[in-house]
């Protein structure tokens, strides 16, 4: 059997005048988590909606657990989960009835079925709530079933559309874990998702999706490499110190890297970056400042966001940035 | 959380060989989508005003707003001719809430999911139907009920009226597929009502539902003949009050044949293409 578990190629798929998926190509290892980021309409629910048999690409192949999406999609439902964008519980079931429902369309005998549903339910938490209708859940709660839902069938492949999208900190923290949970035990994971720190936090490798088109498919080292990383911002009291703190700040920076003035256009000048490592830089960074009797009004980490990952990731490709201009 | 055994799958055997084929697979995922769907009608009881409350008015105001004037002041006859055709308009009428909540169901992404399972395409839709039963059920209940404190008298027998039941919830399942498919095709469940509105009082007033056929001018006729409600109602008739019934029964058993030939394809194709 192929160690690939999904592999998607040159789907296209167009609505009306929009090119929802124009020519993309996935490929996910079994056994892992494949991080699908992207910002909102670039194709990624769609590319989920025809690797689950939802959807009908107007071109390309996909191959989901080895077998052909287009010609045996029953045989792919066998062996997926899929957790829509939007919590697709039913509101007027309790918590049990929706899961022995999918268990039921499983062909779980009914006893199997509700063992089952009491199993997922204590799992996430929610064995309390199982006999309320799921209209009384909070939004975490609902997530959580609907997650469950997907789970009823033990899938090989799991396919989560922005499960944490509304989702408060700690709750997100609490999806990662059932996630690396369901991969330890042999599933394969694919998620979409919108911020880069998830996909970062999840994935083995993650495929960045703009306008329908795969940009970058990479490990998340290899996506910050290009990136850049981490980024330590400081802005000296005095503006005259600047070269001053760029002076200090190139010992703790990157490998092959310099502290710069930011320069960017926007941005209130006066302020000093540079890449670094890790955070570790920071505690060498403030002590050294300060013996250099630099005075700071403001200080700080950042992670690449989205916009920069597609900045950079764009960059140098100006006839991608023109056709991106014409849409 | 606590962690969770080692999975066992949950299928034995082959796990792409449905047991027992596929039509035994159709009814069970089917009947485990009908018991969704009456769980959600028995949790919201006020979804079945219009095969109780609103039958029950328009049975008062026939008989009695209009009633006299029609039948010239023999209500009692009034009603008994009324009853059989109010039924079949309230059958019709019934299966309008089936395509708003399909309609309902799509929108909110519930679809999706069963979608991404391993069932027939056509199972949603067929349980949802099955479970329709029950409402139809209820219309026959609450206008024979209601209708015989009012004073309407079943003239045959039980058996006839067990047939006359049948028959009218063998027609609310295959009318009602017209719902379905509207159902598919408009954007929100008020346009359900609204097309599926245009479509029924036609039917329901273009026919003997209330009126005797011979009052009506020749082109009116024409129309009346050819349209499904008026065997129905003729054969309830005869059911409950006594008369031959085997030729507008055929008429009438043609017509669901042919709403299920027409309708069901329709529906399972736009359902397919939605979403």
């Amino acid at each position: 059997m192929s160690d690939l578990v999904v592999r998607a190629e040159g789907l296209r798929k167009r609505f009306g005048k929009t090119q929802a998926l124009d020519g993309v190509d996935l490929a996910m290892r079994r056994g892992t988590v494949l991080g699908v980021l992207g910002p909102n309409g670039a194709g990624k629910t769609t590319a989920v909606r025809v690797l689950a048999t939802l959807l009908r690409p107007d071109e390309g192949y996909a191959e989901v657990a080895g077998i052909d999406v287009l010609k045996q999609p029953a045989r792919v439902r066998r062996r997926i989960g899929l957790t829509g964008q939007y919590a697709s519980v039913d509101e007027d079931l309790t918590g049990t009835q929706n899961l022995v429902l999918i268990g039921r369309l499983l062909d779980l005998t009914t006893r199997d079925a509700k063992k089952r549903a009491a199993e997922l339910l204590e799992w996430f938490d929610l064995s309390e709530a199982a006999g309320r209708m799921a209209k009384t859940y909070s939004g975490g709660m609902r997530r959580r079933l609907d997650l469950a839902a997907s789970l009823v069938g033990h899938p090989e492949v799991i396919f989560l559309d922005e499960p944490t999208t509304g989702l408060d900190p700690a709750k997100r923290e609490d999806m990662w874990g059932v996630v690396r949970t369901q991969v330890t035990q042999g599933a394969s994971v694919l998620l979409t998702t919108q911020y880069l720190e998830e996909a970062d936090a999840l994935a083995d490798e993650i495929v960045v999706i703009n306008q329908g088109r795969v940009i970058a498919h990479d490990s998340p080292d290899g996506l910050k490499r290009r990136v850049g990383g981490l980024t330590l911002r400081v802005r000296p009291a005095d503006p005259t110190r600047v070269p001053d703190a760029m002076r200090v700040l190139d010992a703790v920076a990157a490998p092959g890297t310099n502290a710069s003035a930011d320069t960017a256009a926007g941005a209130r000048p006066g302020a000093v970056s540079v890449p670094v490592a890790d955070d570790m830089a920071l505690d060498r960074a403030v002590p050294a400042l300060r013996q250099a009797g630099i005075e700071l009004v403001d200080l700080g980490l950042h992670l690449p966001s989205l916009d920069e990952v597609f900045h950079a990731l764009t960059e140098g490709t100006p006839t991608a940035a023109k056709e991106n201009e014409l849409v | 959380m606590t962690t969770l055994d080692v999975p066992t799958r949950g299928f034995s055997g082959d796990i792409d060989r449905p047991r027992g084929g596929a039509l035994a697979a159709l009814m069970r995922h089917s009947m485990a989508l009908a018991r969704r769907s009456l769980i959600k009608t028995l949790r919201t009881p006020e979804a079945l005003i219009d095969v109780t409350i609103q039958p029950v008015i328009f049975l008062l105001l026939f008989t009695f707003l209009f009633g006299g004037a029609i039948a010239g002041g023999d209500r009692g006859a009034y009603l008994q001719f009324l009853l059989p055709g109010l039924l079949a308009q309230s059958l019709a009428l019934g299966g309008i809430a089936l395509g708003q909540n399909l309609n309902a169901d799509i929108e909110k992404g519930v679809f999706d999911r069963f979608r991404s399972l391993p069932v027939a395409r056509s199972a949603p839709l067929v349980g949802a139907v099955a479970a329709d039963v029950v409402r139809y059920l209820t219309v026959c209940v609450f206008m024979l009920g209601f209708g015989t404190l009012l004073g309407f008298r079943v003239e045959t027998g039980f058996v006839p009226t067990v047939a006359a039941v049948a028959l009218s919830i063998g027609f609310g399942l295959c009318f009602c597929w017209i719902s379905v498919w509207v159902g598919m095709l408009v954007r929100t469940p008020g346009a359900v009502q609204g097309v599926m509105f245009l479509l029924i009082f036609p039917l329901s007033f273009g026919s003997n539902v209330f009126v005797q056929t011979n009052t009506l001018p020749g082109w009116l006729q024409a129309f009346v003949h050819v349209n499904p409600i008026t065997p129905l109602v003729s054969t309830i008739r005869g059911l409950l009050l006594g008369g031959p019934v085997a030729h507008n029964l055929t008429i009438t058993l043609a017509w669901m044949a042919g709403l299920l030939i027409v309708f069901v394809p329709l529906a399972l194709r736009a359902y397919a293409r939605r979403a």
